[in-house]
């Protein structure tokens, strides 16, 4: 099937059969492996993607589910520089093998552009959907916690 | 963990969707959020052949508080629910059951009509559809009905949908401010699934004591279930520490939980009473 929607701010079009997921049309027909997939099945959260500005599971969404959506990976986070939020993770060493930390880094930035104000509590409870197994969740948190005071600059200006 | 190969439309209309559904013979399902489907279609434990997606139905994604109660359509999503702040005095208790379910990503995908259709025994929609006398309205070839929740829940996963109708709309009835309520839950994980679940609510007559009382668990059966002799066991009384110990005793002796990866039966037996405990002073206090 023909679909067409948009990817980090630019158009695009892809041809896919009906069962493709959106993270295998994304890794596979668009070429953005930053979104990882782990379990496929809705557990793990590395395939977490930004859907109209909301995290979602990209292996439990079809593709042609996002036909006419906006749809944001890691990729579309950062351009040259690293993202606050990234700038975060790597100054609290908030990521070891790194598998897992897409899916963080968009859960998170999803959150903490929502909620610039959220507390560990809540930061705790937001990334409960998603699993490292490097078992690195305390200088995760550290990073989140730590990058809020860029998105409520952001906020504030918005 | 790929899904098998099936057909795929996104129609305008329910009579649309409808007529799909029939035409695919039983081999057709609905798709919304997905969010139950997909992890059965990786494990192909769903094979369907047509998927039949509504996110171009309109209106099936609205939340109305009426005087009769809370209608909510199918396509209404946690945190929908969530978000939605009228909800925490027009129903609290569907309000406080809907922050145990599931993780932040699945809650942005997740939908009303998914989690009754799916009926998974654990899940706490159908638990708190079940609880609160709900009605639910389905579309198929030969109309429209009107299904009590007691009548629509049959097994794990099953449920008396046929394969050309489609859930629509859940109709929470009307809940007044002085209702005592409690939702408990344990799992692992916040946000796993249930070991085992209770919602209660009852009602004070002009002496303080219970009356209507309503009390369903989850995880515990095949389906969610009401606990008719821990309702009786708090009807008629003031809720102190006795009344509590013995609709905690009384739900204890009315389940017969299964045994599985996750608990033994004793420990969802013992798990259901404490949690009503908790419940139940939870309520009163």
């Amino acid at each position: 099937m023909q679909i067409e929607f948009e990817l980090n701010g630019a158009t695009v079009g892809t041809s896919v059969e009906a069962r493709t997921s959106l993270a295998d049309c994304l890794r596979d027909n668009l070429g953005k492996t930053g979104t990882h997939l782990g379990c496929e099945h809705g557990v793990c959260g590395a395939c977490t993607v930004l859907v109209n500005g909301e995290a979602v599971r990209a292996c439990l969404m079809l593709a042609v589910q996002a036909n006419g959506d906006k749809v944001v990976t890691v990729e579309g986070l950062s351009s040259d520089n690293l993202s606050p939020l990234q700038a975060s993770f790597r100054k609290h060493h908030a990521l070891q093998c790194g598998f897992c930390t897409p899916g963080f880094i968009t859960t998170a930035h999803a959150l903490l552009t929502a909620e610039p104000d959220a507390d560990e509590e809540r930061i705790r409870d937001v990334l409960s959907g998603n699993l490292c197994r490097c078992t690195g969740y305390v200088p995760i948190i550290e990073a989140v916690l730590d990058a809020r005071k860029f998105y409520a600059v952001q906020k504030e200006k918005a | 963990m790929k899904p098998s190969a099936f057909e795929y439309a996104s129609p305008a209309t329910l009579e649309e969707a409808v007529s799909l559904l029939h035409a695919g013979n039983g081999n057709a399902k609905i798709i919304s959020g997905g969010q139950s489907l997909m992890p059965m279609m990786a494990f192909r434990l769903a094979v369907p052949e047509f998927l039949v997606d509504l996110k171009h139905i309109p209106d099936l994604n609205i939340i109305r508080i009426a005087d009769d109660g809370v209608h909510l359509g199918a396509r209404v999503r946690w945190c929908d629910i969530a978000g939605d702040a009228r909800l925490l005095t027009a129903h609290p208790l569907l309000a406080e059951a809907v922050t145990h379910v599931a993780h932040y990503q699945i809650r942005n995908r997740g939908t009303v009509g998914g989690s009754l259709a799916h009926a998974d025994p654990s899940a706490e929609m159908p638990g708190v559809a079940l609880t609160c006398d709900a009605l639910l309205t389905i579309i198929g070839s030969s109309g429209t009905r009107i299904e009590k929740a007691s009548a629509f829940f049959t097994g794990p996963l099953q449920t008396t949908l046929e394969a050309d109708e489609i859930l629509t709309e859940l109709h929470l009835p009307a809940w007044p401010a002085a209702r005592r309520w409690a939702f408990k839950e344990f799992a692992r994980r916040k946000g796993d699934f249930a070991m085992a679940g209770v919602a209660l609510f009852y009602d004070l007559d002009g002496n303080g004591r219970a009356e209507n009382a309503h009390i369903g668990a989850i995880g515990v059966s095949d389906c969610p279930i009401r606990l008719g002799a821990a309702e009786a066991a708090l009807n008629g009384n003031v809720v102190d520490d006795n009344t509590i110990a013995a609709v905690a005793a009384a739900a204890r002796a009315e389940i017969d939980p299964p045994s599985d990866i996750h608990a033994p039966a004793a420990y969802r037996r013992a798990l259901v009473g404490t949690l009503l405990a908790r419940g139940l002073t939870q309520s009163a206090g």
